[in-house]
């Protein structure tokens, strides 16, 4: 409360004709915890200060006092819509430090591209619904949350939790695919292509929707690139990149689908780009639950995890028997697996856009820096720039087709 | 464009012909080129160039390194990024602590503008022309700088009247992390950890 009347008192316009408006942290349409200081003329804003760090957890504090195995909790709660995202994007990051990327088994890659796809769906089926419903298609939110209830019994069977995965683990995963799984997430995939049909059909061609979104919160492709906009932000305002394409990780090169890129920068462009994603995300799940080695139940027992004893913990009728790998467990718990002194960055294409990690290691189980390049921080570093001259009613529309989360944009 | 069909080491070493004796060696590990800056003043115009003739014209990232307990002081490091050319380029600058300022490049790339706030809410360290260099994850006022080595985990108490106020968290003593290397396992010991201990 005080905090908003001294921003008020600041500005030197408060006794003109100009408002000073408060969207607080606490606001349904913000995504989050974001406040936004807007100075209105009127109905239209002239100026838009976002204020972040409601949601600051310290998470890059905390990666210092922590093994590497120890923090992947951590990234599930960064991007807390699509967690199984940011569990492969760090132990990728971390694989990439340790040079282990390349001995990665087959079946880990694929199953990891599942995890991401899945995420991918999860993740645009909320933004495309909270977006709907914020700028007042409010069954599109309904319509959405049935399929994202289905991921998540797909996840909860897969990790053992809904929401907060933890499901890699530095050199593979913490278990392979249960049985049934595979067919589960087939029945699921039929039902989720009817089910973006048709939020399609109330939308896209929604005159409510069009008007309220076309033209809105246009974007720029230099301006795009100059603010360092990642994902399917960027890809709206006309730039053709992802990184599954540019720099393919796990087996994204082998696998087959199209970019979905829009060209005029606008709010319809974005949830274009978006539903074209998901489309795409499931032609990707398709591919792999069909080519994945070992096939769903994997009775050929394919390793899932890195054959190193240093890195990966043994299996537990070793380690109560044998020596070595006692010693493995022993050393891999308290002090972690011990990464060469070096820095890696590491950046994967989450739904969100770029999320990347720069590992700066000093040698041992502990990093000296990690720094979590969150694609929500620098999404939300365009709104000063872009929210003047639009409507008080367009941030909503703005906000909802930026799609951030504010637990990656504050850490 | 003359960076057609280059790679990032080609680029890298285009930019230490151009700049000389002020970038080093490129360096590789990992796939990935990095290069030092001996002087943090001249940072801005690198940048210019390599945006301009090199073709990276966009900064995915700007992080900050702490070596407590050396000169000088901080690590600032830049993440370039070409989409024309794919290429990735680490540039890596030290800074003394009695300085702790370098020029920004907010002038180069709009998205510096949170990246150097960011980093001068941790670390402390200031951007000269910077457009509105604060704070931007904590509070106006609040008077530490938390990715210092020399803050602990826990955090420390501190107040700003009407806005916010801390406490040390409770950590039962901790943090509590193994660190590898010791010379037997009572120095690997689990013990409370803080930026003297680290010193080795």
């Amino acid at each position: 409360m005080a905090r908003a009347a001294e921003a008020a008192e600041e500005l030197p316009d408060l006794h003109g004709e100009k408002m000073v408006l408060n969207m607080g942290p606490s606001h349904p349409a913000t995504h989050g915890v974001l406040r936004l200081v807007l100075e209105l003329d009127g109905e239209v804003i002239t100026k838009a200060t976002p204020d972040i760090g409601y949601l600051h957890r310290g998470d890059e504090k905390i990666a210092e006092n922590m093994t590497y195995n120890q923090f992947i909790p951590y990234t599930d709660r960064l991007d807390y819509l699509a967690p199984l995202a940011n569990n492969v994007a760090y132990a990728l990051a971390v694989e990439k430090l340790l040079g282990i990327a390349p001995a990665l088994p087959p079946r880990c890659q694929y199953i990891r591209v599942i995890c991401c796809e899945l995420a991918r769906l999860s993740s645009h089926l909320l933004g495309l619904g909270s977006f709907a419903m914020d700028v007042g298609a409010l069954t599109v939110f309904l319509l959405t949350f049935t399929e994202r209830e289905k991921i998540y019994d797909l996840i909860e069977a897969l990790t053992g939790a809904r929401f907060t995965t933890t499901y890699t683990r530095i050199g593979g995963l913490a278990r392979d695919l249960p049985p049934g799984w595979a067919a589960q997430c087939r029945q699921f995939l039929q039902e989720v292509v009817v089910n973006i049909d048709e939020t399609e059909k109330l939308l896209t061609r929604n005159r409510i929707f069009v008007d309220r979104t076309r033209d809105i919160g246009v974007i720029s492709r230099e301006a795009a690139i100059d603010y360092g906009l990642s994902g399917p932000n960027l890809r709206g305002s006309g730039v053709e990149f992802d990184l599954r394409k540019a720099h393919p990780y796990l087996v994204y090169d082998q696998l087959d689908f199209d970019l979905a890129a829009g060209s005029a920068g606008d709010c319809y462009d974005r949830y274009l780009v978006r539903i074209e994603e998901m489309r795409q995300s499931v032609r990707l799940l398709r591919q792999c639950l069909d080519k994945i080695p070992g096939g769903a139940d994997n009775p050929s027992q394919e390793p899932i995890n890195v054959a190193d004893g240093k890195i990966v913990l043994p299996a537990k009728e070793k380690v109560l028997t044998s020596m070595e790998e006692l010693i493995h467990q022993f050393i891999l718990v308290t002090e972690g697996c011990n990464a060469p002194p070096g820095e890696v960055y590491f950046s994967a294409e989450n739904p969100k856009g770029e999320l990347g990690f720069y590992i700066h290691s000093k040698g041992g189980g502990v990093p000296h820096r990690l720094k979590i390049r969150a694609p929500s921080f620098v999404n939300l570093s365009i709104l000063p720039h872009l929210l003047p001259g639009h409507l008080v009613s367009d941030t909503v529309a703005i906000f909802g087709s930026l799609d951030f989360v504010m637990g990656e944009c504050d850490r | 464009m003359n960076w057609i069909g280059m790679s990032a080491r080609e680029l890298a070493q285009q930019l230490k012909t151009r700049f000389g004796d002020l970038i080093s060696e490129p360096a590789e590990f990992r796939g990935e080129i990095t290069v030092r800056l001996s002087d943090p003043a001249c940072i801005a115009e690198i940048c210019r160039f390599a945006k301009k003739d090199l073709g990276f014209d966009c900064l995915v990232d700007l992080s900050s390194l702490d070596h407590y307990g050396s000169d000088p002081r901080w690590t600032v490091v830049y993440h370039l990024y070409g989409y024309g050319h794919h290429c990735y380029l680490r540039i890596k600058t030290d800074v003394g602590e009695e300085e702790s300022e370098l020029p920004t490049v907010t002038t180069v790339w709009r998205a510096a503008d949170w990246h150097e706030r960011e980093v001068y809410d941790m670390m402390g360290i200031r951007f000269r022309g910077h457009p509105d260099l604060r704070r931007i994850l904590m509070w106006e006022g609040y008077p530490y700088f938390p990715l210092r080595k020399d803050f602990p985990l826990a955090g420390k108490p501190s107040t700003v009247p009407e806005v916010a106020f801390t406490n040390a968290a409770p950590m039962d003593g901790g943090p509590f992390v193994t660190l590898a290397g010791g010379r037997d396992s009572t120095a690997r010991e689990p013990r409370v950890r803080g930026p003297e201990s680290d010193k080795k």
